[in-house]
C-alpha cells in the first residue's frame, strides 16, 4: 500500500508537470495570454491597399499597443479595404481626427497599424470611423515610381 | 452425470488433426488423468475444456452446459467455477506470492481485506507456502511456484481443477509433494481433477480412471490396475516406458541403408 | 516466378490478417476502457511505467534538441539581420513538429517497446491465459490500462519536451548568443498562435500516443510465446511506431496546416 501511495505521488507529479508545461506553452509561448484582453470598443478604417496584413495583427500608437485587427473585409462599392479594428478599453482618449497608416515591422517582419493622433477634443468610440487613412507601402509600386520619375528625370 | 462430457471432439491445426473424434466422461469427485506421448494434444485439450479454444466440431459439456456455446459473460461465470494450474504456474511476475493469491479473490469479489488475508493465509497454509508470501514468484523454484499457483487455483473454491502436466521437471520430493497434494486437496475439497501428465507412475498413484490419448483417438481407458492388464503392445509399450515397440525408435523415412548408398543431393 | 508471385499473395493476405485482427484488437481495448474509469488505481500504476518512466529521456532530449535549434537557428537567421525571430523559428518548429514527433519517436522507443515485450513476456508465460481462466479478462486487465495510460502520458510528455526544448534555445539564444530576451519572448508570442499550433501540435501528440500504444501492445500481444518472438515484437513494435509516426505526421500536418 505504502508503495501505492508514491506511486500516485509521482504521478501526480508527472501529470503537474505536464500540464505546466501545456500552460507555459499557451501562456507564455502563443499569443493566447493576449486573448484575455478585456473586450474594448470597435473602430474600422477603411484602406485603399493593406498590403500583407492579417487578422490579429497590432494595431499601436507611438509604439503602444492600443488594439489589434478584428476583421478584414471588402467594400462592395468603394473597393477598398475596410478593417475593423478592436480597440483597448484603457485607451479611451483617442482624438477622432486620428490617422491610421500601414507600417511594416522592420524590412521582413509583419505588418501593423501604427496611428497617429490627431487635435480634436472628442474621441474615438465604439462603431467610429478612421477617416485619415494612409495604404500599405507596397515595394513594387515604389520601385516602379522610383524608375519613372527618374526617367522623367533624365529627360 | 459425469461433470464433463466430451462426445466426437474434432480439433485441427492446420491440415493436422489434433482431435479426431474424442470421447470423454469425467466423473464428479474423481480424479482423471489423460495420458499421452508429449504433442498429443493435452494441454489443447484443456484449453477447450476452458472455452480459450474451440473444437471444428463435437460438443464438450462442463455440469450440463456445452462450453462452446455459452455467451461471454456466463464462460467467465462458468470459469470461476473452474481452477486451472498451468506447466509454469504462470504466476503474476510483478506481484509477490500473497498477492497471487489474492488476486482472484480481489478480482471477482469485495470481500474487505482482512477476510482476503485470512484466505489466502489458509491456502497458502495448504500448500505448506504460508511463510514464502512476501516473495516474489522468480525467488521460488518450479516447485514452489506449482504449488502457489495450486493454492491459487482454489481461492475461489472451485467445483473442478484442471492440471497440466503438474510433474514435469520437478525433483523427487516436489514431485511427492505435488501428488500429495493434489489427492489431499481433491479428497479435502470435494473436487473433480483433471490431471494432464506423462508421467506413468506418479499419475498412477492418484487417478482414478485413466485416458490414453494417442493419435488424436482414445487409445485405452480404465482404471490404472486395467490399463497395465491391457493387452494392447502400444499401450504396454507406454506404461513401461520402452524404447522400441508400435512407436518406432527412429523417425519415419526411408530406409537406413539406402540413405547411406544415396549420395545427398543438395551436397 | 510462380513462387515469387505466390510468395507476394501469401504476404498480402498475411498482412491483412495481422491488420484485420489488429483492429479486432483495438475494438476489444476500447470496450475496456470505460470499466477503467472505476478502478482508476490500474492506470495509475501504467502511468507511473508508461508515462513517468519515460520523463528523463524526454527532458534530457528536449534541452539538447531545444539547444541545437537556438544555436543552428541563430546561425542561419544571423546573414538575415532576423536573430531576433529566434524565438519564433524555436518555438514553431517544437510545437508543431519536433515536440510531438521526436517525443513520440522516443516514446516508442522507452516505453512502446517496454510494453511489447511485457506483455509479450506475459503471454510467454502463460499469464494472459492463466487470467483468462480466473475468468479475468486480460484484456481489461492489463491491456486497456496501458492503452489509456499511453493516450493521457504522450501528451503529457510532449509538452514537456517542447516547453524544456524552448527554454533550451532560450538559454543558449540569450545566454550564449546574446539575443535579446525581450525580442525572443514577444516575437515568439505574436507569431505563434494557441490554436493553430499549440492545439494541433497536442492533437497530433494524442494520435501518436494512441497509435504508438496501440502498435506496442498489439505486437505484444500477437507476439510467438517464445523468447524469440518476443524480441521480434518489440524490434517490430519500434519500426512500425517509428513508420506510423512520421507517416501520420505527414497526413495530420496537411490537414491541419496545410491550408493556410
Amino acid at each position: 500500500m505504502m508503495q501505492n501511495k508514491s506511486t500516485e505521488i509521482i504521478v501526480g507529479l508527472f501529470v503537474a508537470a505536464g500540464l505546466a508545461a501545456l500552460f507555459m506553452l499557451a501562456m507564455k509561448v502563443s499569443n493566447l495570454g493576449d486573448f484575455t484582453d478585456e473586450a474594448g470598443y470597435q473602430v474600422t478604417a477603411e484602406f485603399e491597399n493593406i498590403g500583407g496584413l492579417k487578422v490579429r495583427a497590432p494595431v499601436t500608437m507611438a509604439g503602444v499597443r492600443v488594439g489589434r485587427v478584428a476583421d478584414i473585409s471588402l467594400d462592395p462599392v468603394t473597393y477598398n479595404a475596410k478593417v475593423s479594428i478592436n480597440m483597448y478599453s484603457q485607451f479611451d482618449t483617442i482624438p477622432l481626427d486620428t490617422s491610421a497608416s500601414i507600417y511594416t515591422a522592420g524590412l521582413l517582419g509583419e505588418q501593423y497599424i501604427g496611428l497617429v493622433a490627431g487635435a480634436e477634443e472628442e474621441f474615438l468610440q465604439d462603431g467610429d470611423v478612421i477617416d485619415l487613412t494612409q495604404p500599405a507601402l507596397v515595394l513594387e509600386q515604389v520601385i516602379g515610381q522610383f524608375l519613372y520619375s527618374k526617367a522623367e528625370g533624365d529627360e | 452425470m459425469p461433470l464433463i462430457k466430451i462426445r466426437d471432439l474434432h480439433f485441427y491445426r492446420g491440415n493436422r488433426a489434433i482431435f479426431d473424434g474424442v470421447n470423454i466422461d469425467i466423473e464428479r469427485g474423481k480424479v482423471t488423468a489423460i495420458m499421452g506421448p508429449s504433442g498429443t494434444g493435452k494441454t489443447t485439450l484443456l484449453k477447450l475444456i476452458g472455452g480459450q479454444l474451440r473444437p471444428q466440431k463435437g460438443t464438450i459439456e462442463v455440469d450440463g452446459q456445452d462450453v462452446h456455446k455459452l455467451s461471454r459473460s456466463d464462460l467467465y461465470e462458468l470459469r470461476k467455477r473452474m481452477g486451472m494450474l498451468f506447466q509454469s504456474g504462470a504466476l503474476l511476475t510483478d506481484i509477490n506470492v500473497y498477492d497471487n493469491v489474492a488476486f482472484p479473490l480481489r478480482e471477482h469479489t469485495d470481500l474487505p481485506e482482512s477476510l482476503i488475508r485470512d484466505l489466502v493465509l489458509m491456502k497458502l497454509q495448504a500448500v505448506g507456502l504460508r511463510n514464502a508470501r512476501n516473495l516474489m514468484p522468480s525467488e521460488l523454484s518450479g516447485g514452489m511456484a506449482r504449488r502457489v499457483a495450486l493454492a491459487r487455483a482454489v481461492a475461489l473454491e472451485p467445483m473442478m481443477i484442471m492440471y497440466d502436466e503438474p510433474f514435469t521437471g520437478q525433483d523427487p520430493i516436489s514431485m511427492g509433494t505435488l501428488v500429495n497434494l493434489i489427492h489431499r486437496i481433491n479428497d479435502a475439497m470435494g473436487l473433480t481433477s483433471i490431471v494432464v501428465s506423462h508421467d506413468v507412475g506418479e499419475t498412477s498413484e492418484i487417478a482414478d480412471h485413466i485416458y490414453l490419448l494417442s493419435g488424436g483417438k482414445i487409445i485405452e481407458q480404465g482404471s490404472p490396475e486395467q490399463l497395465k492388464q491391457s493387452s494392447s503392445e502400444w499401450v504396454q509399450q507406454f506404461i513401461q516406458g520402452l524404447p522400441d515397440g508400435p512407436v518406432p525408435f527412429h523417425f519415419a523415412g526411408p530406409d537406413y541403408a539406402d540413405d547411406l548408398l544415396q549420395p545427398e543431393e543438395n551436397a | 516466378m510462380i513462387n515469387w508471385i505466390r510468395g507476394l499473395g501469401r504476404w498480402g493476405l498475411g498482412t491483412f490478417e495481422r491488420l484485420g485482427r489488429g483492429h479486432l484488437f483495438l475494438m476489444q481495448m476500447m470496450a475496456g476502457v470505460p470499466s477503467l474509469f472505476l478502478r482508476f488505481s490500474l492506470v495509475m500504476q501504467q502511468l507511473f511505467s508508461v508515462g513517468v518512466l519515460s520523463v528523463l529521456i524526454i527532458l534530457v532530449s528536449g534541452l539538447f534538441v531545444g539547444m541545437v535549434l537556438g544555436l543552428q537557428g541563430y546561425n542561419t537567421l544571423v546573414d538575415f539581420g532576423a536573430e531576433e525571430s529566434l524565438g519564433v523559428l524555436v518555438s514553431l518548429s517544437l510545437v508543431r513538429e519536433l515536440g510531438p514527433v521526436v517525443s513520440a519517436l522516443l516514446f516508442a522507443g522507452r516505453a512502446g517497446s517496454a510494453l511489447t515485450a511485457e506483455v509479450g513476456l506475459m503471454k510467454s508465460t502463460e499469464q494472459l491465459s492463466g487470467m483468462e481462466m480466473m475468468a479475468v479478462d486480460p484484456i481489461r486487465r492489463i491491456i486497456a490500462p496501458r492503452f489509456l495510460a499511453g493516450i493521457i502520458s504522450m501528451p503529457l510528455l510532449a509538452a514537456i519536451f517542447s516547453a524544456v526544448g524552448i527554454v533550451g534555445a532560450f538559454l543558449v539564444g540569450h545566454g550564449l548568443l546574446g539575443v535579446d530576451d525581450g525580442a525572443f519572448w514577444s516575437q515568439m508570442q505574436a507569431k505563434t498562435d494557441f490554436y493553430d499550433d499549440i492545439m494541433n501540435g497536442v492533437i497530433k501528440s494524442v494520435v501518436f500516443g494512441f497509435v504508438v500504444t496501440w502498435i506496442a501492445l498489439f505486437e505484444g500481444h500477437d507476439a510467438m510465446p517464445t523468447s524469440e518472438g518476443v524480441g521480434r515484437a518489440t524490434t517490430r513494435t519500434v519500426v512500425h511506431s517509428a513508420f506510423a509516426i512520421l507517416g501520420l505526421d505527414f497526413v495530420l500536418t496537411a490537414l491541419m496546416f496545410g491550408d493556410e
